[in-house]
């Protein structure tokens, strides 16, 4: 038993560790870009009088949220290809994250939508005002402000379950660790500073969008 | 390249699939003791121990679960314990489901009305029997569904453990996928797998909230 911890043979590697959480960044910027615009076509559509697009979009929620992120991203990585469909492994994880995102933020707006009093809809209505702009002026910017905590909450989780984009050969934070703890056979340590600098990026993350709501949405949200 | 009919393929990852239930059971039975634990030790214990249980909280929820699998896979070894990926996923997944369970609790326990404290320290009851008698029933019916939708969070979360090659529904997957180079089929049928299991969960969770709803 005599394993010491030795965390000075990392420093070497800063370099490739800021490069790691870089594009780990990356990748949640893109897929919660992409993945809010999404779900708010997509609780739109939940609100729509057409059946048949609300039961697409009930099903395709339902089928994300019940099957591991993993197993989606393994599906759009190697399944799709079949179909020839072909993408490099950075557009498959932005892909399979913003598949996974759309999923849960639809069900995050749609409550939040859901929470705007019916009589902002009618005094809109009432002014003359055609529904699609009472939606996007009246209703989205009062559901959004309802729901901003919990799809920041949403966005992190992403970013935390972006480790497993490493598996597809993608050169995330998860990526870097792989590969620096193969070269110097310190795994733990190596992990461990990863894992770290994880929780770092959740804490700045979580900080930045507080602020950021409290500009946005000040004096909107209940 | 072998061949697998549909059915074969069925077949081997439904065995497989046994695998998933049961690290998700080890899972989910050990972390609820250990957040059970760590809830009572939050509302007994002092202040610095509630100080400690909210940074781990924070911890196991601010990091990715991947990492923590693989910080259990290497530092179990570093402390001179051999692991199978079973116990380095088990304990990791423990670990995990305790942070959420006990912060779901919290909450739980929290959100009976503060009169019902007050009511039943007016009656002359104690902590434990205002515990006992009059928060925890309440909360426990306000516990059950949220548990059972994070029942299908853990469910879904046991696939990473293919990753330390454990051998359950996803590694499977994997495996027949490099035997077939059938990706498409075979991760269709994991991913049809994974929703059998965790479909019938959700709506149940659903169905309990929607009923505490009815009743509350």
């Amino acid at each position: 038993m005599g394993y010491q911890l030795d965390f000075g043979a990392l420093v070497q590697y800063s370099g490739l560790f800021l490069e790691g959480a870089a594009v780990t960044l990356g990748l949640t910027a893109a897929a919660a870009t992409l993945g809010l615009a999404l779900s708010i076509g997509g609780a739109a559509t939940l609100r729509s009088k057409l059946a048949w697009a609300r039961g697409l979009v009930a099903a395709y929620v339902e089928l994300i949220r019940n099957t591991p992120f993993i197993v989606q991203m393994f599906f759009v990585f190697f399944g799709l290809p079949s179909l020839g469909l072909r993408m490099t492994a950075i557009e498959a994880a932005v892909l399979a994250m913003t598949i996974n995102l759309t999923a849960y933020a639809i069900e995050i707006v749609r409550a939040g939508i859901e929470a705007v009093p019916r009589g902002q809809r009618e005094a809109g209505l009432a002014l003359g005002v055609r529904p699609a702009l009472v939606f996007c002026f009246v209703i989205l910017p009062q559901a959004l402000a309802n729901v901003y905590p919990a799809l920041v909450s949403q966005i992190i989780i992403t970013m935390l379950e972006s480790a497993v984009v490493s598996q597809i050969a993608v050169t995330d934070l998860t990526h870097v660790a792989d590969l620096i703890q193969s070269r110097n056979f310190r795994p733990f340590e190596t992990y461990l500073v990863v894992t770290v600098i994880y929780l770092v990026l959740t804490v700045i993350l979580r900080r930045l969008f507080a602020r950021s709501g409290r500009g946005l949405f000040a004096g909107r949200a209940p | 390249m072998i061949s697998f009919t549909l059915w074969d393929l069925a077949r081997n990852l439904g065995l497989a699939a046994r695998w998933t239930l049961l690290l998700s059971a080890l899972a989910f039975s050990g972390g609820g003791l250990f957040g059970l634990a760590l809830l009572a030790l939050r509302y007994w214990g002092s202040g610095r121990a509630t100080r400690a249980i909210k940074i781990y909280v924070e911890v196991l929820q601010g990091t990715p679960l991947l990492m923590q699998l693989f910080l259990v896979f290497f530092g179990l070894p570093l402390l001179g314990i051999d692991v199978s990926a079973l116990l380095a996923s088990a304990v990791a997944l423990t670990l995990y489901a305790s942070a959420y369970l006990t912060e779901i609790w919290r909450g739980c326990v929290d959100a009976v009305p503060r009169g019902q404290w007050q009511a039943s320290a007016s009656l002359g009851l104690g902590y434990f029997h205002q515990m006992r008698y009059v928060i925890l029933p309440q909360a426990l019916r306000i516990a059950v569904p949220p548990t059972v939708g994070f029942l299908v969070q853990l469910v879904k979360s046991t696939a990473l453990t293919s990753i330390v090659g454990f051998n359950e529904l996803t590694k499977t997957g994997e495996i027949l996928t490099n035997a077939t180079f059938e990706p498409f089929r075979v991760y269709g049928v994991v991913a049809l797998i994974y929703f059998a299991l965790c479909y019938p969960l959700t709506s149940c969770s659903r169905a309990l909230e929607r009923r505490l709803r009815i009743a509350g």
